[in-house]
C-alpha cells in the first residue's frame, strides 16, 4: 500500500476521537458543564502515576478479550460468548490453582493451562452446535453466557467454595503464594505505586501470538479468506465445518486468558465481586481496533484511560455517565468512518488499476 | 393487430458484453409468446428491460400502443406488466393471503384489512380460474402452489402482461401441466403471457409465438404452427459453426480422469445427474456442450468433491478419488477456474500476493515447516502469473477488485496453470470479458494442452467449445447423451442434442 494510504487509514480513528468529544461536548454544554474543564480534569486525574497503574492494569483483560473476539470476526464468527468463557475458565482454575502448590513459574503456567483448555471447551460447545446442529454462534454463545453465570453462582457456594473457612463466603479458596503472579513495581521502580500485574508480559506475547497466528499462519489465511469469501474458500479446499470448530476453540483459549490478570495479579480467588463483563467489552475494543493487534492495544489502552479517568468526574459534580456516552460516540463513528477509508482506498486503487490498463 | 407489447429496436450494452442488440418484437394481446434462447442469448435482459429492473441504452418501447419508458419495476406494473421470477419472492412463515398483499399497503399502524384483501383476491381468483387456500402458510405448500401464488400475487396488483422466466424449470410434469392448464385460462381471460425458455417441447406445446435470440439478436419470430422443432434448435444455435484451428499435436493414450456412472442427487431428492461416464486423456481438451441447468455445473462440483455422489466412482491419475477431500484433490494436481471469478475463484478485498495462494495454501511452495505463509514465494508467483498472463495492474499489492474483469480472470486462468496440474477444469473460462483477454486464455489453453495438459472445458460460448475441444459430449437431463468430434460437428447436430431433439 501506498505510504498517503496508509496515513489515510488511520485517520479513522483520530476523526472519530474528535467528533466524539465534540459531540459530549455539546451534551455537556447542554447539561449546564464546562466541558473543556471537564476534559481537562479527567486528563490531569487520568495521567497520574496511580491511574496510568490501573489504567494499564484494566487493560490487559481488556485486549486479551478484544483478541478472543477478533479471533472469531476474522472469519466472519461472531462469538459473544466470550464473557461465559473467560468466567468458566477463571473459577475452575481459580479452584484447581488453590489446592496444590508447586514452584512458582509451574504452578502459574499450569493454571493458565487449565482455564485456557476449560474457556475453549465452554467455546466447542458453541462450535460443535453451529456444524452438527446450525445454531447461530451469537444465538449459542449468548445462551452459553447465562448458562456459564447460572452455574458459577451455584457452584460458587455448593462446590468450589473455600471448605471451612469461618466466614461461609461465596468464594473459592485462596491461591498459595506460589500460584499469584509477582508484580512489575520492581522492575519499573514504581515502589510506592499500587501492584502493576505481572500478566502485563502474557498480554503483549499474546498481542504477538495472534498477529503471528492470523497474518502469518496458513491457517490464519484460511480464517481470512474465510471470513471475506465463504464460497471462494469452499472453492479453494477448505472445510469450513472444522474451520469454525478451530476458530471458536481459538477464542475460547484466548478467552481463557482475559480473567487471569485479575485472578493472578489482584484478587488471588474468585468471589462475588471479581471482574465482569470484559468479554462484551472486548468487542468494543475489537470494534475500535478493526481486529488488529495493535489497533485493539490502543483501543484497550484507550478505553480503560477513559473508564479510570471519568471517576474523578462525581467529585467535580459532572455524571460521569458522559464517559459511557463517549465510549459510544467514538465506537459508532469510528466504524462509519473505517467504511468511508476503506472506500476511499479501493477507489485509489481502481484508478492506479485503470491508468495501467491505459498505458 | 393488437399488440401488447411493441419494442423498436432495443439496444443494452454491458462492458465488454453487447446483451441486446436492435432487438424488435411484437407481442400480441392475450396471446401467449415464448421467447427462447440459450444462457446468454439476451433472454434475461430483454426481460428486464420489459419489466423497468434496467434501461435500454436506446430503442423504443410500446405497451398496450402506448409509449412507455420505464424505470422501476413500480412502473412496470402499473403499466400492467407483472413479472414471475424463477426464484419465488415470498416469506415463508406468512399465509398465501399475507404473501399476496404484501408491500400493497404503505407502513401503517392501520388495520391490515385481511377480510376485505381475501374477498378481493379471491375475485381475482374465480375470474382466471386460478384455485389455492389462501390461508395456508407458504413453507406448506408444493413448488407449483407457490408458483400460483406468484402469479396470483402478481394478477392482483392488476398485471395485464404477465412475464414468466424459465417457470418449469423447477416443476415436476404433473405441475407443468397444471401450469399450462391456468397459462390458457388465463389467455382467454385477457392476459397476455411471455413465457421465456429453452425448453423447446413446452415452448411448442404452449406458446402461439415464438421468438429466437441468440448472441442479443433476435433472430426471428414466427407463428406455432409454422415452425418445426428441428428449425428451432437451428435458429437458436445458428447455421454455421467455427472449424478448430488444426493441432499439430495428438492426444496421449493415457487417462487422466475417469468417471465411471457417477450419480448425484439433491437433497430432496431430484437428480442432478445420472449414470454419467466419460475419460479425459492427457493432452487433450474435452468439452462440455449442453444448455445451462442439465448438470454439468453438478458434475464438475462433484469433481473437485465439492458436490456429493451417491454411486460411482471417480479415478484421477489411475487413483480413485471418491474419498479425498477437496483440499487433497485440488494439492494432487486438479486445477479449477470456476464460473464466477469474483465469488468463487478470487478474495475481492484481498491483494493479488495472497490471491496465488488460494486453493494451494497448503503446498510445500507456500507453506514453511512452521506452518507460516512463504510470502516471498506467493510475490513471485504473482509477478510471474501478472508478467505470463499480461495481467493489467500496477503491481502484487493491488486489491482484487480494482482489476478490470478480463484482468481479473487472466491471473485465475494464470494462477491455475501454474504448477503443472494434470487436469483443468475449466468452468466458462472467458465469459464476460474482453476479446483480447479472450483470444490470450485461449492461446495459454492450448499451449498447456499441447504441453500434455488434459482439459475439462464448460462452455456455453459455442465458438469457445468447438474452437477449443479435441472432444465433446453434450449433457441433456443430467445424463450425456452424445459424443461428438469437434471436427465435423454441425449445427443440427449439436442443437438437436442439446435440446433434447435427437437421443
Amino acid at each position: 500500500m501506498k505510504f498517503s494510504l496508509r496515513i489515510a487509514s488511520f485517520s479513522a480513528p483520530i476523526i472519530a476521537l474528535a467528533i466524539s468529544f465534540g459531540l459530549s461536548s455539546l451534551i455537556l454544554l447542554f447539561i449546564g458543564k464546562d466541558p473543556i474543564e471537564t476534559f481537562q480534569i479527567m486528563f490531569e486525574y487520568g495521567i497520574k502515576g496511580k491511574s496510568i497503574v490501573s489504567i494499564i492494569n484494566r487493560s490487559i483483560p481488556l485486549y486479551i478479550s478484544a483478541i478472543a473476539v477478533a479471533v472469531g470476526f476474522k472469519m466472519g464468527l461472531f462469538n459473544i460468548g466470550v464473557e461465559g468463557q473467560y468466567l468458566v475458565g477463571s473459577i475452575v482454575a481459580a479452584f484447581v490453582g488453590s489446592q496444590f502448590s508447586i514452584i512458582t513459574p509451574l504452578h502459574i503456567l499450569f493454571i493458565i493451562l487449565i482455564a485456557v483448555a476449560c474457556s475453549a471447551m465452554w467455546a466447542a460447545i458453541a462450535g460443535y452446535l453451529k456444524v452438527k446442529k446450525g445454531i447461530h454462534e451469537v444465538i449459542s454463545t449468548i445462551m452459553l453466557n447465562y448458562i456459564g453465570t447460572g452455574l458459577i453462582s451455584y457452584s460458587l457456594t455448593n462446590v468450589f467454595d473455600e471448605k471451612g473457612s469461618e466466614y461461609e463466603l461465596p468464594r473459592t479458596p485462596e491461591l498459595p503464594e506460589t500460584g499469584q503472579m509477582p508484580a512489575l513495581n520492581n522492575l519499573f521502580r514504581l515502589e510506592d505505586l499500587q501492584d502493576l500485574h505481572g500478566f502485563l508480559f502474557v498480554a503483549i506475547i499474546v498481542g504477538i501470538f495472534y498477529y503471528w497466528l492470523v497474518w502469518k499462519t496458513t491457517l490464519g489465511f484460511d480464517l481470512r479468506i474465510t471470513g471475506s469469501n465463504p464460497v471462494a474458500a469452499k472453492f479453494s479446499g477448505i472445510n469450513p465445518n472444522r474451520l469454525i470448530v478451530v476458530a471458536m476453540v481459538t477464542s475460547g483459549g484466548f478467552a481463557g486468558l482475559v480473567g487471569l490478570g485479575p485472578l493472578l495479579g489482584y484478587f488471588h480467588r474468585f468471589t462475588i465481586d471479581f471482574p465482569t463483563g470484559l468479554g462484551f467489552a472486548g468487542i468494543a475494543v475489537a470494534l475500535l481496533g478493526r481486529n488488529h493487534p495493535f489497533g485493539m492495544g490502543v483501543g484497550a489502552l484507550l478505553f480503560a484511560f477513559l473508564e479510570r479517568s471519568s471517576q474523578i468526574l462525581d467529585l467535580n459534580d459532572v455524571p460521569k455517565e458522559i464517559e459511557r456516552m463517549l465510549q459510544a460516540f467514538i465506537l459508532l463513528i469510528v466504524v462509519v468512518f473505517y467504511e468511508v477509508i476503506r472506500r476511499f482506498i479501493v477507489k485509489q486503487q481502481i484508478k492506479d488499476a485503470s491508468k495501467k490498463v491505459e498505458t | 393487430m393488437n399488440l401488447a407489447i411493441n419494442t423498436k429496436n432495443i439496444s443494452k450494452s454491458y462492458p465488454g458484453v453487447l446483451a441486446n442488440s436492435n432487438v424488435s418484437v411484437q407481442i400480441e394481446k392475450s396471446s401467449i409468446h415464448a421467447i427462447v434462447g440459450e444462457n446468454g442469448a439476451g433472454k434475461s435482459t430483454l426481460m428486464k428491460i420489459l419489466y423497468g429492473m434496467t434501461k435500454p441504452d436506446q430503442g423504443e418501447i410500446e405497451v398496450f400502443d402506448q409509449s412507455a419508458s420505464m424505470s422501476s419495476p413500480k412502473e412496470a406494473i402499473n403499466l400492467g406488466i407483472g413479472m414471475v421470477h424463477q426464484h419465488f419472492m415470498l416469506a415463508k412463515n406468512l399465509t398465501v393471503l399475507e404473501n399476496i398483499i404484501l408491500g400493497i399497503d404503505k407502513p401503517s399502524i392501520k388495520n391490515l384489512g385481511l377480510k376485505k384483501y381475501k374477498k378481493l383476491i379471491e375475485e381475482v381468483m374465480s375470474t382466471y380460474s386460478l384455485d389455492i387456500d389462501l390461508d395456508m402458510f407458504v413453507e406448506d405448500l408444493s413448488v407449483g402452489e407457490k408458483q400460483r401464488v406468484e402469479i396470483i400475487k402478481v394478477l392482483f396488483r392488476g398485471a395485464k402482461i404477465l412475464i414468466l422466466d424459465e417457470p418449469t424449470a423447477v416443476l415436476v410434469p404433473q405441475e407443468v401441466n397444471e401450469l399450462f392448464k391456468n397459462l390458457n385460462n388465463l389467455k382467454q381471460n385477457g392476459v397476455t403471457i411471455i413465457f421465456i425458455s429453452h425448453k423447446l417441447d413446452e415452448v411448442l406445446e404452449i406458446a402461439d409465438d415464438i421468438s429466437v435470440m441468440r448472441a442479443g439478436e433476435l433472430i426471428d419470430s414466427v407463428k406455432n404452427e409454422n415452425v418445426s422443432k428441428t428449425e428451432l434448435a437451428e435458429m437458436m444455435i445458428g447455421k454455421s459453426l467455427p472449424t478448430p484451428p488444426p493441432r499439430t499435436t495428438e492426444t496421449k493414450q493415457n487417462k487422466i480422469l475417469d468417471i465411471k456412472s457417477v450419480t448425484s442427487e439433491s437433497v430432496d431428492g431430484r437428480k442432478f445427474f445420472t449414470d454419467v461416464s466419460f475419460s479425459v486423456f492427457e493432452s487433450e481438451i474435452l468439452g462440455i456442450a449442453g444448455v445451462e441447468g442439465n448438470g454439468q455445473k453438478e458434475v464438475v462440483e462433484s469433481i473437485i468433491g465439492i458436490q456429493n455422489i451417491e454411486s460411482g466412482e471417480i479415478f484421477f491419475n489411475g487413483e480413485n478419488i471418491n474419498n479425498k477431500t477437496t483440499r487433497q484433490r485440488l494439492e494432487s494436481g486438479i486445477s479449477f477456474i470456476p464460473e464466477d471469478r469474483q465469488l468463487q475463484a478470487m478474495i475481492m478485498d484481498m491483494n493479488l500476493t495472497n490471491n496465488v495462494i488460494i486453493g494451494r495454501q497448503n503446498i510445500e511452495k507456500y507453506k514453511s515447516n512452521l506452518a507460516t505463509v512463504k510470502t516471498k514465494n506467493a510475490i513471485k508467483e504473482s509477478e510471474n502469473v501478472i508478467s505470463l498472463f499480461d495481467v493489467k495492474t500496477p503491481n502484487t499489492n493491488t486489491l482484487a477488485t480494482a482489476l478490470s474483469g478480463g484482468n481479473q480472470q487472466k491471473f485465475v486462468v494464470g494462477r491455475e496453470l501454474e504448477d503443472n496440474p494434470s487436469l483443468l477444469i475449466a468452468s466458462q473460462p472467458t465469459r464476460g470479458i474482453d476479446i483480447g483477454a479472450q483470444s490470450l486464455i485461449w492461446e495459454k489453453l492450448r499451449q498447456s494442452r499441447d504441453n500434455g495438459l488434459a482439459v475439462l472445458l464448460i462452455s456455453a460460448d459455442l465458438e469457445e467449445l468447438i474452437g477449443l475441444s479435441d472432444r465433446i459430449i453434450v449433457f441433456y437431463q443430467g445424463s450425456t447423451v452424445k459424443e461428438l468430434s469437434s471436427d465435423d460437428v454441425s449445427p443440427e447436430d449439436l442443437g438437436g442434442y442439446m435440446t433434447g431433439l435427437k437421443k
